[in-house]
């Protein structure tokens, strides 16, 4: 029997998971997925949000403020990239720079420092491509820009190597109260827990309805996004917001930490928690919206689209709470849930105390892990120095993103082992150039048969039936 | 510090290697990141090749054969397996490989081969769900001649470049059914014996006009909704149509890999996105080089062959010291010619310039003007801007011109 249970390896989860490995606690992991960081985590903003944006008293704004400070020293822990870059709200009329002083405000009451509305004047020094129809902003210095699901896939490897396990492709159907806490199964394995931390996303109103809690529930909300080339990263250097509306933040223009251009989300409500389709409209609308806001996108330098679902809880805000002893609701962690995630797990750690669980330090516990890009950010004579130990650190497979063999076969032998080329991907960032995989896939494909010891041909992209080559030629089968 | 360094050992490195070495400079390197040399031609299994070059039918591989062979008997230094990361305006090269490490190399002069690459999937915001089963064309090509496996049974191809109308003649060949070439433009960018010899010959139907608006399918794709566009380039929603498929193939263009160039701070064309070059393949920082497909993306590789022969001979007497003359006489395009290669010229030479129109036009003067004054003429019957054209101009006829103008009128 462990100690806790978490369902759902997504930022929440496994920063969940990794700060409860602190103490002396025998912690699981179970993710649906093939992989971990495979829900909102890997298709958001990935934006640190500085915190002026919740309601004063809520926890959203509590637990984005404190993630927010946070954040910076996590993500060094844990090897992640994260750049205090700022924050930019723009306004284009008198309408908007009232919402901006109500933020302003209701910043200033959440504790977010050094929050200032920049005039048009200062803004085009700062930034130099915002629009000439900007008149004004709300400046947040203190936010900043991270790699969601390098955070969820390393603190998860960060909990394993300080002993939590993880069992992928572990969709949990049925729950049962048990002695002394729950039995969680799936549909060929089952795992007994004392306590259940329900992390699960967009399908946590189903987890928390399989131990008779109904009192809230999640829907999907799309967005959708578009990635321009690293030759584009330095159209703006703070992130760019539009002034908020009911449907959140609106579309914004952000750099990423990896050196590209970011734009969107769009937001729309669904019922289906698996539709994850780019929509004609959805493009549209980013388009238009981005050229409001920055001029100089160079839209003919996309290198690709996504969608990912936001989970948005029916009380407005995040929904933590323990329907019953030794079972933790998280739910609706929509924006700022990335921010908040650190400070979720902390806030989640002393709700267990409350709750009871003896918390014993774990000595043993090691916060450091090696970033995925550690070579890449080594000075030249460290690179040789490892490319002598390991020649494949001398060789690069990804021509785009310079990610050498070293590197990738790294990358599959730590924990949390990846079983796809999509969580190589997510890992190394091997297929996510401008490419998009289109010379390395083949030979990524090759590594990940060989490390794995599986065949070439059942190599998938994410998992289940999505398979990389049907078979061989009919030279190959000779 | 090298006399030489050829960076991409493909069809371009390896001719350019050639002459230089034919033109007398012995201390040559070419860095190829690939395992061997021959670059995407070893994967080009069909044939059609070297029609123009030797006047034989030949496979890819065989092409880079006759090569690959000269570059061996003259005894041409390669580093395989090199990957270079970075190229100085001072032509200081920053290399990786397993054997040596990152290295840096000093060289007298340059020539940049890199090749291209094909444009994404991911380019062209297409609606839909993102599952396994979606490839650019050379992709699947490299799966199936060279890793000996199949992506897939049942195939929509959207785009028709010539990779693409190859990889659905290759795909039917190993038991695929292909559905489908969707072609957005009312013409197909690919040459006419590949629409006759990959398409009709085996009944495979060329939707011009159509795009796909739509993809579907959760783990792997099970189906594309197409749609014909409308002058404008826009779906018409009316004509939607489903086809169930399990592999989609992208040919939607190929884009001169030039990432080295901007670091070595060459200037750019905006319509090629390959280097702005003379009649010497000169880049507009000396003694740099640029030829192949990372100059301007070619549909023959016969005259990649030719346009590297130049580079290689110019860097051979930019080494030994002739360098060329420095005024340069501009070329401008009217637009139905999109662009030029090279884009200046000297006086002093004969040359031969290629160009690409930009849309089909029937029976056409090509004219090249100095001011008001038409120097040369030719008639065309067709031109398709999937052909590439090229007119030779004796240096007499535009020795004192200031400027020459391209431009294509129809009669």
């Amino acid at each position: 029997m462990y100690d806790v249970a978490v369902i759902g390896a997504g930022v929440v989860g496994g920063l969940v998971a990794r700060t409860l490995t602190k103490y002396k606690l025998n912690v699981c992991i179970l993710e649906a997925q093939n992989d971990v960081a495979m829900g909102a985590t890997k298709a958001n903003s990935a934006i640190v949000h500085g915190g002026f944006d919740a309601k004063e008293g809520s926890l959203k704004a509590l637990l984005n403020v404190r993630g927010c400070k946070m954040m910076e020293s996590v993500c060094k822990e844990l090897g992640v990239s994260y750049k205090n870059n700022g924050s930019l709200v723009v306004g284009f009329n008198d309408e908007d720079r009232s919402v901006l002083n109500e933020l302003l405000e209701r910043g200033n009451k959440n504790g977010v420092e050094r929050l200032q509305i920049l005039e048009k004047d200062e803004l085009k020094k700062l930034e130099p491509n915002l629009s000439e129809n900007v008149t004004c902003a709300l400046y947040a210095p203190t936010a900043g820009i991270v790699c969601p699901y390098t955070l969820a896939i390393s603190a998860v490897g960060n909990a394993m190597d300080n002993g939590a396990e993880l069992k992928c492709n572990f969709k949990v159907i049925g729950i049962d109260e048990i002695e002394n806490g729950y039995k969680l199964s799936a549909e060929n394995d089952a795992v007994e827990a004392r306590y259940v931390i329900n992390c699960a996303g967009v399908y946590s109103d189903e987890i928390a309805k399989m131990i008779g809690d109904d009192s809230f529930s999640v829907h999907p909300r799309r967005g959708e996004y578009i990635l321009l080339d690293k030759e584009c990263g330095d159209t703006v250097s703070c992130t760019i917001f539009r002034t908020p509306s009911k449907m959140g933040k609106g579309i914004l223009v952000t750099p990423t930490v990896h050196g590209n251009l970011l734009l969107g989300p769009t937001a729309f409500d669904m019922e289906d928690k698996e539709d994850k389709d780019t929509t004609a409209e959805g493009f549209a609308n980013i388009l238009g919206n981005t050229h409001e806001t920055v001029s100089g996108v160079a839209l003919n330098k996309t290198i690709t689209s996504f969608c990912g679902l936001r989970s948005v809880g029916s009380t407005g805000d995040f929904i933590i709470n323990s329907p019953k002893k030794g079972f933790i609701n998280t739910a609706g962690i929509e924006s700022p849930g990335l921010t908040s995630a650190p400070a979720i797990a902390e806030y989640i750690a002393d709700m267990l105390k409350d709750e009871g669980l003896e918390m014993e330090i774990n000595p043993e516990f090691n916060p450091i892990r090696k970033s995925y890009h550690a070579f890449a950010e080594a000075s030249q004579e460290e690179k040789n120095a490892i490319i002598k130990e390991n020649p494949a650190y001398g060789k690069i497979v990804c021509r785009c993103e310079g990610v050498t063999e070293g590197e990738i076969v790294d990358a599959i032998r730590r924990n949390p082992q990846p079983h796809d080329l999509d969580g190589v991907k997510r890992r190394t960032r091997a297929q996510m150039g401008r490419c998009q995989g289109g010379f390395c896939g083949p030979y990524v494909t090759e590594l990940l048969a060989k490390e794995l010891n599986i065949p070439y041909e059942s190599v998938t992209k994410f998992g289940g039936e999505s398979i990389i080559n049907i078979g061989k030629t009919k030279g190959g089968q000779a | 510090m090298r006399d030489l360094v050829i960076i991409g050992g493909g069809p371009a490195g390896m001719s350019a290697a050639i002459a230089a070495y034919e033109s007398g400079i012995r201390d040559i390197l070419i860095l190829e990141r690939d395992e061997n040399l021959g670059g995407i031609l070893q994967q080009c299994i069909h044939n059609g090749f070297g029609l123009h070059k030797f006047g034989e039918e030949l496979t890819g591989p065989e092409y880079a054969w006759k090569y690959e062979a000269k570059v061996k008997e003259l005894g041409i230094e390669c580093k395989l397996n090199t990957m270079v990361l970075d190229v100085s305006e001072d032509k200081v090269i920053t290399a990786t490989n397993t054997e040596d490490g990152l290295f840096q190399i000093e060289a007298k002069s340059v020539i940049l081969a890199m090749g291209c690459r094909e444009r994404s999937k991911g380019a062209l915001n297409i609606a839909g769900s993102r599952p396994a089963g979606i490839y650019s064309a050379g992709t699947a090509q490299k799966f199936v001649n060279m890793k000996g496996y199949l992506p897939g049974k049942n195939v929509v191809i959207l785009g028709s470049g010539d990779i693409g109308l190859i990889m659905a003649r290759r795909m039917t060949l190993e038991g695929a059914k292909v559905h489908a070439v969707c072609e957005l433009m009312p013409y197909s960018g690919g040459l006419a014996r590949n629409i006759e010899q990959c398409l009709n010959d085996f009944g495979i139907p060329l939707k011009l006009s159509h795009t796909i608006v739509k993809i579907h399918g959760k783990d792997r794709v099970e189906g594309v909704t197409i749609a014909k566009v409308d002058e404008n380039r826009r779906p018409i929603k009316e004509s939607e149509e489903y086809i169930a498929c399990d592999t989609i193939l992208f040919s939607v263009g190929l884009i001169p890999e030039n990432e080295l160039s901007k670091a070595a701070k060459v200037d750019l064309s905006n319509i090629t996105s390959g280097a702005v070059v003379d009649q010497d393949r000169q880049t507009s920082v000396e003694g740099v080089f640029s030829c192949g497909n990372v100059l301007h993306v070619h549909d023959l590789v016969d005259y990649v062959s030719d346009e590297a022969e130049i580079a290689g001979k110019a860097a051979a007497e930019y080494i030994k010291g002739n360098q060329g003359e420095s005024v340069l006489i501009p070329i401008t395009t009217d637009g139905k010619i999109r662009y030029t290669v090279p884009q200046r010229i000297t006086k002093s030479k004969d040359v031969a310039v290629y160009f690409r129109v930009s849309n089909i036009y029937k029976n056409v003067t090509v004219t090249v003007s100095d001011g008001n004054n038409v120097i040369f003429s030719k008639k065309r019957v067709k031109v398709a801007p999937g052909e590439m054209e090229s007119v030779t101009l004796k240096k007499e006829i535009f020795e004192n011109a200031k400027e020459l103008h391209f431009a294509l009128e129809e009669m």
